[in-house]
């Protein structure tokens, strides 16, 4: 069952410290992507803390991904603020921006429950879409914000392998408190939640109150991946946080693995990946990506990280049909969820 | 995941990703004398035809010279940045650090302009703009883009001939409807300035919201006594403009930026176009031996009538090869490259082309009318724009001293201010 | 006076187009409980099926039957082939309709090309009804009438008919409607396809109105959930109400505060949502 997030902390800390020693040997435009990898996996944990713990589907993730990235540029050109060693203070005033919006945003959300939870989200987050294209003064409307150049603080992070490191720190730390979240006794009644809200509510537990804090939690990690990712290319646009960015996260998640916690990072990288490496060789590769986001929902209900319990069923059964084809059983991480 | 398989799972799922990355490593130079030009536009969504236009004028070019500009065999190298501008930055890092390329082209908004112009600052690679015409990219900005080279418009460009060409035909109060972004404000303000400059009066000023295709809100709003009314609209808004305009039984005449009746629209618009009038630095009626041979050739090869985007991008590469021929197919370096570039007076599809002190090009603006005739040897009568007016030579300032003009700010919303609005 | 009787006509005719749109959504969700985000698809689909229909016969009118038809064909497809093997499982559906919304997009791309196209309007409805200084353009009236036309029938069928009885226990409360013998997976197939249709046919009209064209899919795709949210999903007068609203507030708010133009939009759903989030009619 995937209830259990990384059973394996040793292997995916070796996969990181891997990362982190050979990345630099790469081509200097592969360090550009792994960064990017790096930073939307941030924004993908932050989905799957709602979707794989909490069992709440979210459609507007990109909404703090630009709250987060828009209060970066906008202190960094108006302000003139979070160029040098106060980036570190930029951090946090981004994971606090996305904190207070979702804190809003929650108010509105979470009385739902599943399909009305996503169309909610859905809302809210064209909502900062509007906002971001039509308040020129603040946000530069189409045009975007463009931040000239990356902070520098002892280190250059103009240099795109600091910056990758900076990523990489910031990955992993997220990864690790949500990991220690996750086996908390608040992850649990998260996870409690998921499986069945009225047996939680019958237990006594406040529902609504931990899936705001979990809402809450995401936005500050969506507002994080946000300032990295201001600076990873240097524009701010409404692009940012339109639907598709949202989307994208979700079935990110969806493909690597709910409920897994390394899920969310590894759909990225196997989607950052292969739309770069197919959109540079051929121009039906939204065709691959759409079959593949496809194949995944209907063959591989626990994404990739899922594979390998899949494989165990199989042997174990046999090889009969039950198993594979998942069609009786609900997968945990996605059963009734609406 | 405790289990063997688990484990082998994950390590062959992360080998697999990092060997993709070293797949993916930056290829080696070759020995033949290369130049490497790195294209971005949209080729899937919603702008993807325009993408398509414009890589299919650069390379129909290539294809006229067998991809050799005098000696330099011409690596082309496509991206699709899906008119996203942090996607085109990051397409264009790609292909400077990736693909090496010597210079980089494309982008279509002017937004995607904005966004890449401080890559070429950056990395210190030439960024071409044949599309994008935000007009502080080689204004008040031009500073900060010292590698950046447009070879396409300025937004207000024209728009300033074309407010004069309005006072002299009789025009003297429009209302203008404009899509309210930054490429409307300033195809619009380049207008106003010249127009109300001589004496014309813009008495009202509508900003439907980009991506408008209902009008119903605007349409009642337009005041019914003005002479003309002056229209930016691009993309699908260009289409459903003018027939929701005639069935609210609105009869003035429609003038407008080049966009709002541009051969990319023509094809899909009916009658209720006829008569528009529009500026633009290209028109595909142009009665040049040289435009009619380009706009047979670009129709025989891809089914359609060039619109400015694949001239533009033809244009930009033979602008290219020129350079090319003048360093004897070497690549000269950044620096020399952008002083042959600007010292070049290029003889193109659309007429004279050369680059001004902030490297902007000057060109001739053409004042056109939407007909419907049968040209250049085609079977059938279709609409086209044809040229009613030339003004030669016109850069970005017009008539304006430079100084005077930078020290106003850019055209927006509320610059000019309506000062004669009723 | 003018402005207020031009505004509000133009307010209820996009409305109708909205209407068309939406009552298909909302129909698909109170029986099958999906979103179905490619609705949009099925909207844009339609507008380039009649295209083609128009470029080779020449009919207009042959285009919106054949353009329905098809487009609810491969909603069945849809529906059978993919969502049916997920059973019950909602999200799963939902996030399989995006997928299937992204193929959508790029096959529309590859078959029809990128350019902005246009369906034109027979010319018996290429006219106005003039009223004192006021244009009525006919092809509005039209809208509003097929819009009316259409919710009339949806209306008979569901109040009226046995199958209806059956729509309505399905969304009522779909176990005990399989309780009592009612063949929900036939329903939802039947739905499905209807839903498709309907939009289809809102892409049609709509084509000769907005266009057709990449990108519409996306674009419209909100404002169908502004009405099903305000108006309430699974049922068929929360689509009408919603759509009227929509369609007034979009027209008035671009009028009265074009600066503001998609607040007009969301602000009003957000707040419904705050309030009532199952919108005026809708049902949990």
């Amino acid at each position: 069952m995937l209830s259990k997030p990384g059973k394996n902390p040793l292997l995916v800390v070796a996969v990181l410290v891997a990362l982190g020693v050979l990345v630099p040997f790469m081509g200097p435009f592969v360090i550009l992507l792994v960064t990017q990898a790096l930073i939307f996996g941030i924004l993908a944990m932050s989905v799957d803390l709602l979707l794989g713990y909490t069992g709440l589907a979210t459609m507007g993730q990109a909404a703090f991904l630009g709250i987060g990235a828009y209060t970066t540029a906008i202190l960094a050109t108006r302000f003139g603020f979070g160029l040098g060693c106060d980036y570190g203070w930029a951090i946090l005033l981004g994971m606090l921006a996305g904190a207070l919006v979702a804190a809003v945003f929650g108010l509105f959300a979470v009385r739902a429950t599943g399909v009305y939870f996503l169309i909610i989200t859905l809302a809210l987050g064209m909502c900062v879409w509007g906002l971001a294209i039509r308040w020129n003064a603040v946000t530069g409307g189409d045009n975007g914000i463009n931040l000239l150049s990356r902070p520098v603080c002892g280190v250059a992070l103009s240099k795109d392998i600091n910056f990758f490191y900076l990523a990489l720190g910031l990955m992993s730390a997220t990864m690790g408190a949500l990991w220690v979240l996750v086996r908390s006794p608040f992850g649990r009644s998260l996870l409690g939640i998921r499986e069945s809200e009225t047996r939680m509510k019958m237990l006594g537990y406040n529902t609504w109150l931990h899936k705001y804090i979990a809402y809450i939690l995401s936005g500050a990690c969506g507002g994080m991946a946000g300032v990295l990712w201001a600076h990873l290319h240097g524009i701010v646009a409404p692009e940012t946080v339109i639907l598709t960015t949202s989307v994208d996260a979700l079935l990110m998640v969806v493909l690597g693995g709910p409920g897994t916690l390394v899920g969310g990072p590894i759909g990225t990288a196997v989607v950052v990946f292969l739309r770069e490496f197919l959109s540079t060789k051929v121009t039906w590769w939204q065709y691959v990506l759409g079959g593949v986001y496809v194949m995944t929902i209907l063959f591989l209900p626990d994404g990739l990280m899922g594979i390998p319990a899949r494989l165990r069923q199989r042997r174990s059964k046999g090889g009969n049909g039950a198993g594979g084809a998942g069609r009786a059983e609900k997968p945990a991480a996605l059963a009734s969820r609406v | 995941m405790n289990t063997k398989s688990g484990r082998i799972w994950t390590l062959v799922a992360a080998s697999g990703v990092l060997t993709l990355g070293l797949i993916m490593a930056p290829l080696r130079v070759s020995a033949v004398e290369e130049l490497r030009i790195g294209f971005i536009a949209p080729m899937t969504g919603g702008f993807a035809q325009v993408g398509k236009d414009m890589s299919d004028g650069f390379k129909m070019y290539l294809d006229e010279v067998g991809n050799d500009f005098a000696g330099a065999k011409v690596v082309f190298i496509l991206e699709d940045d899906q008119a996203k501008p942090p996607l085109g930055v990051q397409k264009a890092e790609k292909l400077i650090r990736q693909d090496k390329v010597n210079l980089f082209i494309g982008g279509l908004l002017a937004s995607s302009g904005y966004a890449l112009a401080p890559v070429s600052t950056r990395e210190k690679v030439i960024y071409i703009s044949s599309v994008p015409t935000a007009d502080d990219l080689t204004q008040r900005d031009s500073d900060k883009y010292p590698y950046f080279i447009r070879t396409g418009w300025n937004s207000s460009q024209p728009g300033h001939p074309f407010g004069e060409w309005a006072c002299q035909n009789g025009f003297k109060r429009i209302a203008t409807v404009a899509a309210d972004y930054a490429f409307g404000h300033e195809v619009t303000g380049g207008f106003q300035k010249s127009f109300e400059g001589c004496g014309g009066k813009v008495v009202q000023k509508i900003w439907p919201p980009l991506g408008t295709i209902d009008y119903g809100p605007f349409l009642p709003q337009i005041k019914r006594d003005v002479d003309a009314v002056y229209t930016v609209l691009v993309g699908p808004m260009t289409l459903q403009f003018p027939k929701q305009y005639k069935a609210a039984g609105i009869t003035m005449p429609l003038i407008g930026g080049g966009t709002s009746a541009d051969e990319f629209a023509l094809p899909f618009m009916g009658d209720e176009a006829i008569g528009y009038v529009t500026a633009l630095q290209y028109s595909a009626a142009l009665n040049t031996p040289k435009n009619i041979a380009f706009v047979k050739k670009y129709r025989q090869l891809f089914g359609k009538v060039p619109s400015y985007y694949s001239e533009s991008n033809y244009s930009t590469a033979q602008w290219i090869h020129e350079v090319m021929k003048k360093t004897g197919g070497k690549w000269p370096g950044t620096e020399e490259f952008i002083k042959i570039f600007s010292s070049i007076e290029l003889d193109s599809v659309r007429g004279p082309l050369k680059l001004d002190d902030q490297r902007n090009p000057i060109q001739n603006i053409y004042i056109r009318r939407v007909v419907r005739e049968k040209k250049f040897g085609f079977p059938d009568a279709e609409l086209w724009n044809e040229v009613i007016k030339t003004y030669p030579a016109v850069g970005q300032y017009w008539h304006y001293p430079k100084a005077e003009f930078l020290k106003q700010p850019v055209y927006s919303r509320d610059f000019p201010p309506c000062k004669f609005c009723e | 006076m003018e402005f207020w009787i031009g505004q509000t006509f133009n307010g209820i005719s996009f409305g109708a187009l909205l209407f068309l749109l939406a009552s298909g959504l909302s129909l698909i969700f109170g029986v099958m409980r999906i979103v179905n985000l490619a609705h949009g698809s099925y909207f844009l689909l339609g507008g380039y099926v009649a295209l083609t229909v128009i470029q080779v016969t020449g009919s207009w009118l042959l285009a919106i039957p054949v353009s329905a038809l098809t487009i609810a064909l491969l909603g069945l497809v849809m529906e059978r082939v993919f969502l049916r093997p997920l059973g019950f499982d909602a999200l799963r559906q939902v996030l399989l309709t995006v997928g299937f919304a992204l193929l959508f997009q790029q096959g529309a791309l590859n078959i029809w090309g990128g350019n902005n196209m246009d369906i034109k309007i027979p010319p018996a409805l290429d006219w106005s009804v003039r009223v004192g200084a006021l244009f009525f353009p006919m092809y509005r009236i039209f809208m509003i009438a097929v819009a009316g036309g259409v919710g009339l029938l949806l209306w008979l069928g569901i109040e009226k008919t046995r199958v209806g009885a059956m729509v309505r226990a399905t969304v009522d409360d779909a176990e005990m409607a399989r309780g009592v013998g009612i063949d929900t997976s036939r329903i939802s197939m039947a739905i499905f396809a209807l839903g498709a249709a309907l939009a289809a046919l809102g892409g049609v009209i709509g084509g000769g109105f907005i266009g057709v064209y990449p990108g519409l899919d996306f674009e419209i795709l909100p404002l169908a959930f502004a009405v099903v949210i305000i108006g309430g999903m699974g049922s068929l007068r929360g689509a009408l109400v919603g759509s009227l609203i929509v369609g007034l507030m979009d027209n008035f708010g671009k009028a009265l505060f074009p600066a503001f133009a998609y607040f007009t939009l969301y602000a009003p759903m957000v707040l419904i949502l705050a309030v009532k989030p199952t919108g005026f009619f809708g049902r949990e």
